[in-house]
């Protein structure tokens, strides 16, 4: 008997899946909202991407091509476990390439190359609430949504100015969704921030332990929170890739031995790889 | 005996369900843009769309309000027999399914609270083909704008509103509540 004989197709049973596709269809009509859900246990660990392979499971059709990334990266443990898992459970195709994909599944960042209309992106989300860390209570969190009270967010940002001269914040910046709700975009980092705004690709977001789905909708308005006098900056690293000589790609900095040797390569692997098949 | 509640449904739902989903998600999350939705082959007077829709969302957790023509023993029984939904009044449902002119008052239907405005219905809307377009359409899933016929306006307070798929035959077509609707 094979994995597709032993499980339903990609693995959820149909009433979780109908479940998720109905938060899906209400996170899709009110962006940036997070809907609750009834999150099942998944044969792998919280943290390890439960809340994407429950979205990405309830989204995947037979003949979907399926990418999966951890970091950037398509050949690190979590991403290659997901991958695996969707070709056992789904017997999907998959791919490296970000363009050959109808959905990447993610965590921590958005594909260099541009998305396109069709394709879905679905983000591996740990914390969704963006004032979880400044009001811990979900019932004051909520009724701040509800009245769209998001001040606290604004004096943290200011905070930042105060003690750093700059915000600090550099990765799960948070953002406002057609003027309404505030929403954290998973820990992308900053520089991914201008992908999320007026996307031709549809981005779906999973937190599996704390059971929140949310979305944003092709073409949607997404604004990085800033100030008028300390505009928000999308940074990374001031350096070339090292392998592929790339300026403009989001960028890891990689240890490379005891004596302070280091180097800079893009974090996005299929990006540099398809650059350094063009350097040939 | 009966066998008409029994044939129509799904011949393979993992499979089909997922297809008929991934048209339900490009609708709503391209108001304004019509999109094939097949699989089903309910009783008369319901649409295919409308049956694939049912299938794909709808099961005893999701109580369903039928209106006007639709409210007859055939759909009923179709729906419990593939489904399990329980069938209710407009003010309890997640899902209603009929014509434009049904379903009126429209202030019927759960449109959310502030606190939890996915609680709100989804309105399935029978068209029996499409007019033409009437209204501009702006917003979320919308690159710049796009009309479309709509049927009427819809209560909403966003976040608070109705949630709208027009079917017509086996296609389908989403209006969210994020939707801004000018009528031409």
């Amino acid at each position: 008997m094979t994995a597709m004989d032993a499980y339903n197709f990609a693995y959820l049973d149909e009433e979780t899946k109908r479940m998720i596709r109905r938060a899906l269809l209400k996170a899709v009509a009110i962006p940036g909202y997070q809907v609750p859900f009834a999150s099942r246990e998944m044969p792998m660990p919280y943290g390890w991407g439960t809340g994407g392979v429950q979205v990405t499971a309830a989204c995947l059709m037979a003949d979907d091509v399926l990418k999966v990334i951890d970091q950037g990266a398509d050949d690190t443990t979590n991403a290659v476990s997901i991958r695996r898992f969707f070709q056992r459970t789904a017997d999907v195709a998959v791919t490296e390439e970000t363009e050959a994909a109808t959905i990447i599944q993610t965590r921590h960042r958005i594909p260099e190359a541009a998305l396109r209309e069709g394709q879905i992106m679905v983000f591996q989300v740990p914390i969704p609430e963006p004032l979880r860390f400044l009001e811990p209570r979900e019932t004051e969190t909520r009724r701040m949504h509800a009245l769209a009270d998001y001040g606290l967010m604004q004096v943290k940002l200011y905070e930042d100015i105060a003690r750093h001269g700059e915000i600090a914040t550099a990765y799960a910046y948070p953002v406002r969704v057609e003027g309404r709700y505030v929403m954290d975009p998973s820990p992308i980092p900053k520089f991914d921030n201008p992908k999320l705004n007026d996307s031709p690709a549809l981005m779906l977001f999973g937190a599996g332990r704390e059971q929140r789905i949310y979305a944003l909708p092709p073409y949607t308005q997404v604004e990085s929170l800033d100030f008028d006098d300390h505009p928000f900056v999308a940074s990374k690293a001031d350096h070339a890739c090292d392998i592929c000589g790339a300026t403009e790609s989001y960028l890891d900095e990689v240890i490379t031995d005891d004596q302070g040797g280091r180097m800079f390569v893009c974090s996005d692997t299929a990006f540099c790889r398809s650059r350094q098949g063009d350097a040939a | 005996m009966n066998m008409q509640p029994i044939s129509g449904g799904f011949s393979n739902a993992p499979l089909q369900s997922a297809t008929a989903f991934r048209a339900v998600l490009q609708a709503m999350s391209r108001p304004g843009l019509w999109q094939a939705i097949d699989g089903a082959a309910p009783p008369a007077p319901l649409s295919q769309a409308s049956g694939a829709l049912i299938l794909t969302l709808a099961d005893p957790n999701t109580p369903v309000h039928l209106a006007g023509t639709l409210d007859c023993d055939a759909v009923r029984g179709w729906i419990t027999f593939h489904t399990g939904a329980p069938l209710v009044a407009a003010q309890d449902a997640d899902f209603a399914v009929g014509a434009w002119d049904d379903l009126q008052p429209l202030d019927r239907f759960a449109i959310g609270t502030p606190e939890y405005p996915d609680r709100a219905a989804t309105l399935i809307i029978e068209l029996d083909g499409v007019p033409a377009a009437n209204a501009r359409l702006t917003g979320p899933g919308i690159d710049g704008e796009i009309t479309a016929f709509c049927p009427g306006d819809r209560p909403t307070a966003f976040p608070l509103g109705l949630d709208l798929i027009l079917t017509d035959g086996a296609r389908i077509m989403g209006l969210p509540r994020s939707t801004g609707l000018e009528f031409l």
